[in-house]
């Protein structure tokens, strides 16, 4: 079984099959992360460069680990550190480090597709790590993982994503895997910061809170992005906060058993209390842990796209 | 499945017998079941471990742990496979150090799997021995790797191929035997067949 691209650059329009075929897979690696020894060795050979030309933390540790995992060769890039700046291309950049030998990017950058770009200038397979306000595939992946695990079905789940859902990378790939799923989806934010198109998605929208937590079963809390205030599209945090903030009162007040999650990092005070981030309630850390299983996943789904003019000398013994 | 020159060489009662003594012969090798721990390739390797255990229990009173291994990340051919095999979930839940470890498979080949479940065994620890159970052996071995118990051997041909069936899983205990013309009369079937 192979996924029908080379390539993860998002989730919109990735087909059923692949996006299950993910998910299954990552099921299989996430057992691997309570091994003894977490490691195996499929992608022993491959090379693979992680290239961020945006600040991460966690998305670029757990795709450097899941890597290792697979006993793949990994070498990141951060842009500070290279010749970008020197004023080096990004063609120029990523042709020269494909003629090192190498098999595999990953990219995070901030403008909306490099990642495919990179795909016309490259032979090594693509993954989208974040690009901009466009998608963050795996991302969306592992929160419907993680969705998945706890509920044991993603068809028929209801999810509200609260926040920043104009400038949310996050947003779009899990709004677009969840629907290919079969889950109904719903946005809730301010009204400066909800897209235009949200009709484009298929999505309920609410901007009061309240409301649109009745009947969900999953709250994804996105981060705000402090810059966002500079350029005026919410008053303050603490307006903000009091109108879209998730506390252990308004969960109280609900009264519903809510799963809680975020993608991180956590403005602790902000969208999100300390007592809800803490609580019970939330698998923040489980996403972290899963997210590790489905990038595995993706890379070792990915590696075997690659060779599909070899022919076949399986034999089983 | 059904072709005409499919025979059966062991049915369910063969199948039956044939696992109790290897059942017997694991017991009066290991002095008991007290150090066993019983670990069976997906699939049919992970059925005939735990009927094995099933017997072990019925002679000796004793609960012997059973876990479950995918071996596609070890394989030795995923550079040249198109594919990438599906992975499924390993399952072992207990601890392997200075433990006999029956590793148990349906039909022993070339000897590839159980290499590859070799690797990962030792990525999960350090049991005393290692030890081969398979239901069937029908020769032809790549590398130098034999079993310790044996249901039954089918000398077959390189073209031929066999297959076990579990009732739990197949609706039926037997093994068949697909003499070389059924392959080539339909590849596709043919490759079907063959193990995952």
């Amino acid at each position: 079984m192979s996924l029908s691209s080379r390539h993860l650059l998002q989730l919109e329009g990735v087909p059923k099959e692949d996006l299950e075929l993910i998910l299954d897979t990552a099921e299989s690696f996430r057992e691997i992360l309570d091994r003894p020894i977490k490691k195996v060795p499929p992608l022993r050979g491959k090379t693979i460069v992680n290239l961020f030309y945006e600040p991460s933390t966690r998305t670029r540790i757990s795709f450097e680990l899941a890597e290792k995992r697979l006993s793949a060769d990994t070498l990141s890039f951060t842009t500070t550190m290279s010749s970008v700046r020197k004023g080096e291309t990004l063609k120029d950049t990523v042709r020269n480090i494909e003629a090192m030998k190498i098999d595999m990017v990953v990219v995070r950058h901030s403008s909306p597709g490099v990642p495919y770009y990179l795909t016309q200038c490259l032979e090594a397979n693509i993954i989208n790590a974040g690009d901009g306000t466009h998608e963050h595939p795996t991302q969306g992946l592992l929160d419907i993982f993680t969705m998945r695990r706890k509920y044991g079905k993603v068809d028929g789940l209801r999810v509200l994503l609260v926040g920043d859902i104009r400038h949310s990378r996050v947003a779009r790939s899990n709004i677009w895997g969840l629907k290919t799923l079969g889950a109904s989806v719903a946005i809730c934010g301010p009204t400066t910061l909800l897209p235009y198109d949200a009709e484009r998605f298929g999505i309920d929208v609410y901007t009061n809170l309240d409301e649109a937590m009745e009947g969900v079963d999953v709250v994804n809390i996105l981060r705000i992005q402090l810059e966002r205030q500079k350029a005026g599209l919410f008053p303050s945090q603490r307006e903000y906060s009091n109108l879209f903030g998730i506390t252990g009162e308004r969960l109280k007040r609900v009264n519903k058993n809510f799963t809680i999650m975020h993608p991180g990092p956590m403005n602790r005070g902000v969208e999100i209390t300390n007592e809800v981030a803490d609580g019970p309630a939330s698998v923040i850390l489980s996403q972290v842990t899963n997210g590790q299983a489905v990038r595995m996943a993706v890379l070792y789904l990915l590696a075997g796209t690659d060779d599909a003019d070899v022919t076949s000398q399986t034999e089983k013994g | 499945m059904n072709h005409a020159d499919a025979h059966i060489v062991m049915d369910g009662h063969k199948m039956a017998r044939a696992i109790t003594r290897i059942a017997h012969e694991i017991l009066e090798r290991n002095a008991g079941a007290k150090t066993l721990v019983i670990v069976g390739i997906l699939t049919r390797g992970a059925d005939l471990a735990r009927r094995l255990a099933k017997t072990i229990k019925e002679i000796e009173k004793v609960d012997v742990p059973v876990g479950l291994m995918d071996i596609n990340l070890y394989r030795d051919d995923v550079n040249y496979n198109p594919d990438q095999p599906v992975v499924r979930k390993t399952d072992i839940i207990f601890d392997i150090d200075d433990k006999n470890l029956i590793l148990v498979d349906d039909v022993l080949y070339t000897g590839r799997t159980i290499r590859a479940a070799l690797s990962q065994i030792i990525d999960f620890g350090r049991p005393l021995t290692i030890q081969l159970a398979v239901l069937v052996d029908r020769g032809h071995r790549q590398l130098p790797i034999r079993p310790d118990y044996v249901g039954k051997n089918i000398p077959t041909s390189f073209e031929d191929n066999v297959r076990v069936s579990f009732a739990e899983r197949d609706g039926e205990d037997e093994v068949l035997f697909y003499p070389s013309q059924t392959d080539q009369s339909s590849p596709a079937a043919a490759k079907k067949r063959k193990k995952p």
